[in-house]
């Protein structure tokens, strides 16, 4: 064949391989503006929120004075609960986003054995989000201590706990964010991932706290923002899960989401 | 490459997209992939690089099934719809994401930006391209893997004539070079100027595996149409070897393989009055409506024997 006239001389030989296609993604990933300014605005969320809340509580702490109040870190990372929405949708948007637009023909065409696709999603935003969102919450950390040492409130990331909080934060997004891309990828449909995801997340905990507190070490510790979020607490809070447990089974909420995922992506028509 | 379709079967749900379909498609040449709308081109094509599975029988490219290829994307290039692009994404990013998954250069990305003449929108985002410029992107990523197997689905629509002559020299080329050229079209025309070879297809199953010249040849290409007081004696006295004679309707006739000169003699000869005496040139159009037309199982086995034939 006479390849010469289309192909330029001195190419290296093409090969389909899993690293090129992590760097496809990551080329995917940054050049949406969506995914740019979503992530961006789960950073903002996070440090913002976080500010807002040790704010208030310094605040009302001059009023009241009453021990008893919310652990400093807990409270200078309370943008978790909202940006963990923000999050949910990037992950769900990163492969709904290719069957609302009918690009993910054109992705699965170029790697046909298509699981490669998936894990490289997961790979790229679960790098890219722990590395932006663990910036984000020793922001919102050190911003609200700062603010909270005005009533000597704060709390230091070296006292027991506190660090595995701050930390912990990015790595319960992080998975929150591959949740996302899992029922995305299962859904196929923006709006529908969304709810599903968002229900889950916020939702839930609230219907599972109107339960008898009886059900709550049964049942409701077990449920995913529930577990996931007990890496939050930097001391132990009843009816909840141990931190690396709880951050462990909400693991398994996120893996259980994506390999369905990938069972469907094989089988199903594109 | 070869791209061999072996009694290929595509179901969604009750209906069949895709029935019993086998065909070769062979390269150095371009071969034309006709059938009106819904005939299955479109699932057929998906079904042949792997975005569908089939219900029953199966493709193979080159001899293996395409997802099997260490560079799918070296081997087949496909434009299936206009829109597999993301709008938010630039024309550039998108065939760059693709180049990376099998380590094409950039300079071969630029390369079939320039190809496909889009070097002055490709940093703009693809939500605002015209559907010719989307057709354009389409095809850039086709060949932006330098590919044996060159499939494209519909590839003029929403071209301007520029454009569509474009596609037309493009095409010639890639087959010029050894490639195999397999283009969709329901547009009987455009086939007939761009391909060597026509598979046609309706409701899914295969009507005429054949060259150009054999469709056009043996479609009824041109007739006349004759009103008489006596069409069954006017019909015995024009039979002949190589003519065929059509009762349309009540004293029509529709004559095939005589001008209207020798038809008029005839009857002027045998005294039968001539009411209506007309030639008719169906175009090529209207002989590929007229083979594609509603009843596909008639017409499949009348023209079976074109394919032997080829």
């Amino acid at each position: 064949m006479s390849a010469a006239t289309i192909h330029g001389p001195g190419t290296t030989p093409l090969k389909l391989t899993w690293p090129r296609v992590l760097r496809s993604e990551w080329t995917k990933l940054w050049s949406l503006r969506s995914s740019v300014y979503t992530l961006l605005t789960a950073a903002v969320v996070m440090i913002g929120f976080g500010l807002i809340f040790s704010a208030t509580q310094t605040a009302s702490r001059s009023r009241a004075g009453p021990p008893g109040v919310s652990d400093p870190a807990t409270v200078s990372l309370g943008g978790v609960y909202l940006a963990q929405l923000v999050i949910a949708v990037l992950g769900v948007l990163l492969i709904s986003s290719e069957y609302s637009t009918g690009s993910i023909r054109s992705t699965l065409a170029a790697v046909p054995r298509r699981l490669p696709v998936l894990w490289a999603k997961g790979a790229v935003l679960a790098a890219v989000t722990l590395m932006l969102m663990a910036a984000a919450t020793i922001a919102a950390f050190v911003g609200g201590q700062a603010i909270l040492s005005g009533k000597h409130l704060q709390t230091s990331l070296s006292d027991p706990g506190v660090l595995r909080a701050v930390l912990g934060a990015a790595l319960y997004l992080t998975v929150v964010a591959l949740l996302g891309l899992g029922l995305g990828a299962l859904l196929r449909h923006t709006a529908a991932a969304i709810g599903i995801a968002a229900g889950l997340l916020l939702v839930l905990p609230i219907l599972a706290s109107l339960l008898p507190p009886s059900w709550s070490s049964h049942i409701t510790r077990f449920l995913p923002a529930n577990a996931g979020q007990a890496i939050l607490n930097v001391h132990h809070v009843a009816n909840t899960l141990s931190p690396w447990t709880g951050l462990a089974v909400f693991c398994g909420y996120a893996l259980a989401s994506l390999t369905a995922a990938a069972i469907l992506l094989v089988r199903r028509d594109a | 490459m070869v791209i061999e379709i072996r009694e290929l079967t595509k179901r969604y749900g009750a209906k069949t997209a895709v029935d019993g379909l086998s065909v070769t498609v062979r390269p150095g040449m371009v071969t034309g992939f006709l059938g009106p709308n819904g005939a299955g081109k479109s699932t057929t094509m998906r079904l042949i690089i792997g975005l569908d599975a089939p219900s029953s029988g199966e493709v193979r490219v080159g001899g293996r099934r395409y997802r099997d290829f260490p560079a799918p994307l070296h081997e087949v290039g496909a434009l299936l719809e206009a829109r597999e692009v993301h709008p938010g994404r630039t024309a550039y990013k998108h065939l760059l994401a693709l180049a990376r998954t099998h380590g094409i250069s950039r300079r071969r990305v630029e390369e079939v930006i320039g190809l496909a003449g889009l070097s002055e929108v490709a940093r703009q985002r693809v939500g605002g391209f015209s559907l010719g410029m989307g057709q354009r992107l389409g095809i850039a990523a086709a060949l932006l893997g330098d590919p044996e197997v060159v499939m494209l689905d519909e590839p003029v629509n929403g071209l301007d004539p520029e454009g569509v002559r474009w596609v037309r020299t493009l095409l010639a080329g890639l087959a010029a070079e050894g490639r195999t050229v397999f283009v969709s079209s329901h547009l009987m025309g455009e086939m007939a100027l761009t391909a060597q070879h026509l598979v046609v297809i309706g409701r899914g199953r295969l009507i005429a595996d054949s060259s150009v010249a054999d469709f056009t040849a043996r479609a009824p290409g041109e007739f006349v149409r004759v009103r008489t007081s006596d069409a069954s004696r006017l019909g015995e006295l024009l039979a002949g070897p190589g003519v065929t004679i059509r009762p349309a309707s009540d004293g029509v006739l529709e004559v095939t393989g005589l001008t209207s000169d020798q038809i008029g003699v005839v009857a002027a000869a045998g005294k039968v009055t001539l009411y209506e005496l007309a030639p008719q040139h169906a175009s090529l159009e209207e002989a590929f409506m007229e083979v594609t037309h509603d009843h596909v199982e008639y017409h499949a086995g009348d023209l079976a024997s074109i394919g032997s034939r080829a």
